[in-house]
């Protein structure tokens, strides 16, 4: 009797970790299979174009825009940010800095430019194409963001703060969700971004085209997601919160290999 | 009362004080950094950001409060459930429309739609479906395992109104705390979980 009660939780315990290993491993696969002969390229080309394309009242493309490696340097650059910008006096992820630029090489009002971050099946936006050829330019850098600069400093510490600051209607924190090992949501598998490999395998292919709904996302649009999962209300495009949440999982990713843009569910 | 809340207080100095936090931002700065950072957008208002005693401890002690502290909290988060008088057992077929529904709440949504508990993003809950998450535990024959009788119906009533009244740190919403959900469908859920004909039982 006692051995019985002593084998059935075991027998139940193999069972679950048999259909979890199962159910993971489908779901790397798939992953995988989605990713060859991605949509993505499309939205590269596109946004190479975009790049080099004149326009703003100073009818200027972005090709002169200071990434952090110097003006008109776009290799590795989307991989070694966000960083310190002295011309701004803030730190800037990749979308951020490229508003910047809009804003002092096109002449582009804010607001305009502005007018719409994030994209849709039907018409994605002018930032999810240019961030997938940024993110092109990048691949096979090392990720590198700043580390540096005590504002640097403080927005890898503002991120981390953030990550595991309890908020909005339902608790959450990211770390609910991205704090623990081996956990799903629904079907699909949650990674610890607090950990280096995990941090890794998701910052390494963000901006991403996602399958499931025939878009390109960005990491921006990522965070903003996250929290209106989370029932909080929205980010501010382009904020210190967004920055340094971003900075708080490139500093976690350090040393992977930059592969995006990704292809993912 | 009294008692209570010295403890309390006591609880959260050592914990403000404690050599986990980080020196250049303290938390008052962060939480005022999240205020300017984000704006209210639908029903999705900027009251939303204030942590209450729950999120504060939780957050300041990294989801591991002292004892003392979470016991004291989870007794008013307890007594502040209002439990219905009489059967909490509703109908597990509309108990089952909001467990499987992840909608609600957020900004780009209606408010006068209902809400799902969504309870399938977390927790198994039918031998049949094999989406489902697993950030909670897995919740499947959870009344034949566990008997549906008044004591275990206040239970689940209350770990679904409350999930802090009984965990701290549970990273569980507190469906009825915050409207999310209404007492008819709590009751309905009640149902799903415990109900030998709901499809979770079966």
């Amino acid at each position: 009797m006692r051995a019985t009660a002593f084998v059935w939780p075991l027998t139940a315990a193999i069972a679950l970790a048999t259909t979890q290993v199962a159910a993971q491993s489908r779901f790397e696969q798939y992953q995988k299979m989605v990713g060859e002969d991605s949509p993505a390229e499309l939205f590269v080309l596109v946004g190479a174009d975009l790049w080099r394309k004149k326009q703003g009242p100073k009818n200027a493309s972005l090709e002169r825009c200071d990434l952090g490696k110097g003006p008109g340097v776009v290799k590795g650059a989307y991989a070694s940010m966000p960083r310190y910008f002295k011309d701004t006096g803030n730190v800037e992820d990749p979308e951020t800095r490229v508003l910047y630029c809009m804003m002092t090489l096109q002449g582009r009002d804010r607001k305009e430019a502005l007018k719409r971050p994030f994209g849709n099946a039907d018409k994605p936006s002018e930032m999810e194409y240019l961030m997938a050829y940024l993110a092109f330019e990048s691949r096979g850098y090392k990720i590198h963001p700043g580390k540096s600069h005590p504002k640097e400093k403080r927005a890898y510490e503002l991120g981390k703060q953030l990550f595991f600051a309890r908020t909005g209607l339902w608790d959450f924190s990211c770390a609910s969700c991205h704090g623990t090992e081996g956990l799903r949501i629904r079907m699909s598998d949650l990674p610890v971004l607090s950990k280096a490999g995990p941090a890794r395998a998701a910052m390494s292919t963000w901006p991403a085209y996602r399958v499931s709904n025939s878009q390109m996302k960005t990491m921006q649009w990522r965070i903003n997601n996250c929290y209106r999962q989370m029932r909080t209300p929205e980010p501010n495009w382009g904020s210190e919160v967004v920055n340094s949440m971003h900075m708080y999982l490139m500093v976690t990713a350090e040393g992977g290999t930059y592969a995006g843009p990704g292809t993912k569910r | 009362m009294t008692t209570k809340k010295w403890m309390l207080a006591a609880g959260l100095t050592a914990l403000v004080f404690s050599p986990a936090a980080v020196a250049d931002l303290s938390y008052a700065e962060v939480q005022q950094i999240i205020k300017r950072d984000f704006h209210a957008k639908g029903q999705a208002k900027m009251d939303r950001l204030d942590q209450d005693v729950v999120q504060r401890v939780c957050t300041q002690s990294d989801d591991k409060p002292p004892a003392d502290v979470a016991k004291a909290i989870e007794a008013d988060q307890l007594a502040a459930i209002p439990f219905p008088s009489g059967s909490l057992m509703g109908d597990w077929k509309k108990g089952a429309s909001s467990a499987w529904s992840g909608r609600g709440m957020q900004w780009h949504e209606d408010p006068k739609k209902p809400s799902g508990g969504g309870c399938y993003n977390c927790h198994e809950i039918s031998a049949k479906r094999t989406s489902f998450g697993t950030i909670g535990p897995s919740l499947r024959g959870f009344g034949k395992k566990r008997g549906s009788g008044p004591d275990m119906q206040k239970y689940v009533y209350g770990k679904i109104y409350n999930a802090k009244a009984y965990s701290l740190c549970s990273h569980m919403p507190r469906f009825g705390t915050t409207g999310s959900l209404t007492e008819q469908q709590i009751k309905d859920l009640v149902a799903y979980i415990l109900d030998s004909n709901s499809p979770n039982n079966q």
